[in-house]
């Protein structure tokens, strides 16, 4: 790192203070874009919640009450596409905007205007993935996506308007977390401060630096994927159309080659941040970091190579069929310790249980779930029978709610003292974590029961065998998005006001973000801190 | 301690690969169209019937007619093949096979055909995309004659007797007894006026 002082530009920035709407527009400090892209994920978090409500609804009784068959597929798949790129992923961008910097000394991302840019894309594409829906209301078109969030061709070939909408959303949200990814990769190689070796990095920072070159490897093979859906659509070619020469599975192995990464893309900053929280909250080190560090480029090499899990059914050859089995379950090996190293953190601590910790104790039981379930599945002999059943939506929110949304809210509530300087509502928060968490396994416990009984997914209507699971877990669907307005209160009562909260928020929290004023000033780190 | 602003042209130069980086993962997804062709050629993988290597433009696996026939003929044991088909959305044509399924012995050549109905009032133009069951049969599954291997055309009304001439390899794993040819007609002309039309329709 060289060492050029130019005193006067940073000085002249920091005095310029737009205010109003323009601040947030032209702003790229990466404090602001990190509040941003938190609360962009927070509104799109209760937009895709509203959605799959409405599913939920429409499953609470067998037969058809509340909307036809086309809206339904409509619901669960913009559902997906929302809560994955839309809420998990700019949460996710948003904590390394806002905690990167001040966890690696450095005074803001390495590549700033390229920041903005990168949050101002989100919201024109949110605003495209769902405006056929309000287009379909005004009689124009017919709705928006309706194939799933996967694309399968050659539905998604002969689709309406709605995909076309999607394609076009999901370029720019690639393009954005792209540009988001090269920033966090820039940062960590060439701001960290003076004596911060790459392994002295924080563990979050090394989760983010893995995610983001997943995102560089994997996302712009879905742009391809997709833009060859649109060329099959409009413009004749016939990349998956059987009748022209080419493939329809051909799609699921270019969409799962991004997608089975995407689920490391959304978990590992979650991975990151955990060490930090529960080393905090059991007042003593994290323990294994290497092996934490390793385990993490382990599996994110392993996830690029085990995509055809996903289809298992689609018709393979034995040999692939038995490679991909064991690939995938090779994965189970490097989380288990992770696993292990978070248990050993806690283990003989002096623990408390605030709640990120209770959060970050849930994540661990409730993603432990996600991990089993995931074993069985990939067993080729089991995976024949599960596949596209109720066990597979159980098992992937076992992974993306309790180990991707419960994992950004440990951190949220982590943080939250620091980004605000006020401590938030603690007898609330732990009200929100009991009901989350009880009611997200009244939700999903029986869509196992179901799956494993051959209730299959993405169907608006069922057999009357499957009332009762199907009624239960409606109404946990209910309690667990009702509650969390608790936690959108909190946040925002937090922001307000409350216990003015001190520079180390926690007894026993480690690392430089907490040798900063809490809330931090614009501008933190200009001179870098000096690592021993 | 100093006061530290990394050198643009660190980041510059950083940012550049990464951007290669990017642009080579979107290379290789068009890179895969060709090389899963190649890969399922070689497997078997969906079915793809042997005899269609990648050289010329409308080339697939099992649309273009078998090399040499393999001339020893496996008394030993029979394998029973089954004949399907279907018409997709968009053709309007009726199409089943004159023979349901037939006992053969790896190697000797089998003639059957299908018979296909227009069943509008307009000429309309097909193509027959085969996939065969399992797999692992497809590479030894060799059609020396098939309707497949050319784009069909059928004036309206007409019907017409296709044939298709085939050998099962002798090579085939003794495993397999039985193995599925199907046969999906899709139409070649106005696709996208035909997927409206069937939009509107339902």
């Amino acid at each position: 790192m060289s060492s050029v002082t130019t005193t006067h530009p940073v000085e002249q920035h920091a005095e310029y203070h737009p205010g109003g709407l323009l601040r947030w527009l032209t702003t790229t400090n990466h404090k602001d874009i990190g509040t941003m892209y938190m609360t962009f994920a927070l509104i799109m978090f209760f937009v895709g919640g509203i959605m799959i409500l409405a599913v939920r609804a429409e499953l609470f009784q067998p037969g058809l009450q509340l909307m036809k068959p086309e809206f339904f597929n409509q619901l669960i798949g913009v559902h997906a596409l929302v809560m994955i790129f839309a809420a998990l992923m700019p949460a996710a961008t948003g904590f390394a905007n806002w905690m990167i910097p001040l966890m690696i000394g450095a005074p803001d991302m390495a590549l700033p205007r390229l920041n903005n840019w990168g949050f101002w894309l989100l919201p024109p594409a949110a605003f495209l993935l769902t405006l056929p829906f309000s287009l379909a209301l005004l009689g124009f078109g017919d709705g928006a996506i309706a194939t799933g969030w996967t694309f399968y061709a050659p539905l998604s070939v002969q689709g309406g308007w709605g995909v076309d909408f999607a394609i076009l959303a999901v370029h720019i949200l690639g393009i954005s977390s792209i540009m988001g990814s090269i920033n966090i990769i820039v940062t960590i190689f060439n701001m960290r401060a003076p004596g911060m070796t790459m392994m002295k990095l924080p563990l979050f920072a090394w989760g983010w630096l893995i995610t983001a070159f997943l995102l560089i490897a994997t996302l712009p093979v879905l742009a391809g994927a997709v833009t060859m859906l649109l060329t099959d659509r409009h413009f004749g070619t016939h990349f998956f159309d059987a009748a022209g020469g080419g493939d329809p599975i051909l799609f699921q192995h270019l969409f799962w080659f991004f997608g089975h990464p995407e689920v490391y893309i959304l978990l590992l900053p979650v991975w990151g941040l955990m060490p930090h929280v529960l080393s905090t909250f059991s007042r003593k080190p994290v323990y294994g970091y290497k092996a934490q560090v390793y385990s993490f480029i382990a599996i994110g090499i392993l996830s690029v190579v085990v995509w055809a899990h996903h289809f298992f059914t689609a018709g393979m050859p034995i040999p692939a069929l038995i490679y991909f089995m064991f690939s995938t379950m090779a994965i189970s090996l490097p989380l288990a310790v992770l696993f292990f190293c978070w248990i050993a953190t806690m283990w003989k601590g002096a623990m408390s249980f605030e709640t990120p910790m209770l959060f970050a104790v849930g994540f661990i039981v409730l993603f432990g779930i996600a991990g089993l379930t995931g074993l069985i599945l990939a067993d080729v002999a089991a995976d024949a029978q599960y596949h596209h059943s109720y066990f597979v939506v159980a098992h992937f929110h076992y992974a993306l709610f309790a180990g991707g949304i419960m994992g950004v809210m440990t951190g949220v509530y982590y943080w939250l003292p620091k980004w605000t300087g006020h401590m938030y509502n603690e007898t609330l928060g732990k009200l929100h974590f009991w009901l989350t968490v009880i009611s997200f396994n009244l939700t999903f416990i029986p869509q196992f029961f179901l799956g494993l009984a051959g209730m299959p997914r993405r169907i608006p209507d069922y057999a009357l065998q499957f009332a009762e699971f199907n009624a239960i877990s409606t109404i946990g669907a209910f309690i667990l998005g009702l509650s969390q307005l608790l936690f959108a209160w909190n946040v925002w009562a937090c922001v307000r006001g409350g216990k003015k909260a001190e520079s180390r928020s926690w007894e026993g929290a480690e690392g430089l973000e907490w040798e900063l004023p809490s809330p931090p000033p614009h501008h933190t780190w200009e001179i870098q801190p000096q690592i021993k | 301690m100093e006061q530290v602003h990394p050198a643009p042209h660190d980041n510059a130069r950083l940012v550049r690969r990464l951007l290669l980086l990017v642009a080579a993962a979107f290379v290789f997804a068009f890179a895969m169209v060709p090389l899963y062709d190649v890969l399922c050629e070689a497997t078997g993988f969906n079915g793809k019937t042997a005899g269609g290597i990648i050289r010329d433009g409308f080339a697939v696996g099992g649309l273009k007619a078998g090399t040499a026939p393999t001339p020893a003929v496996d008394l030993t044991r029979t394998v029973r093949v089954e004949f399907t088909g279907t018409v997709m959305p968009g053709l309007p044509w009726d199409m089943r096979p004159l023979t349901i399924s037939l006992d053969l012995h790896p190697g000797e050549m089998q003639q059957v055909s299908y018979l296909v109905r227009n069943t509008s009032n307009r000429e309309v133009t097909g193509q027959a995309v085969p996939s065969v069951t399992p797999g692992q049969a497809a590479q030894h599954f060799e059609k020396i004659e098939c309707f497949c291997f050319s784009q069909q055309t059928l004036g309206p009304g007409e019907a017409r007797e296709m044939p298709l001439a085939f050998i099962i390899k002798p090579e085939v794993d003794r495993n397999i007894t039985h193995i599925t040819l199907s046969y999906a007609f899709f139409s070649t002309d106005g696709q996208r006026e035909t997927l409206t039309s069937a939009r509107e329709v339902r």
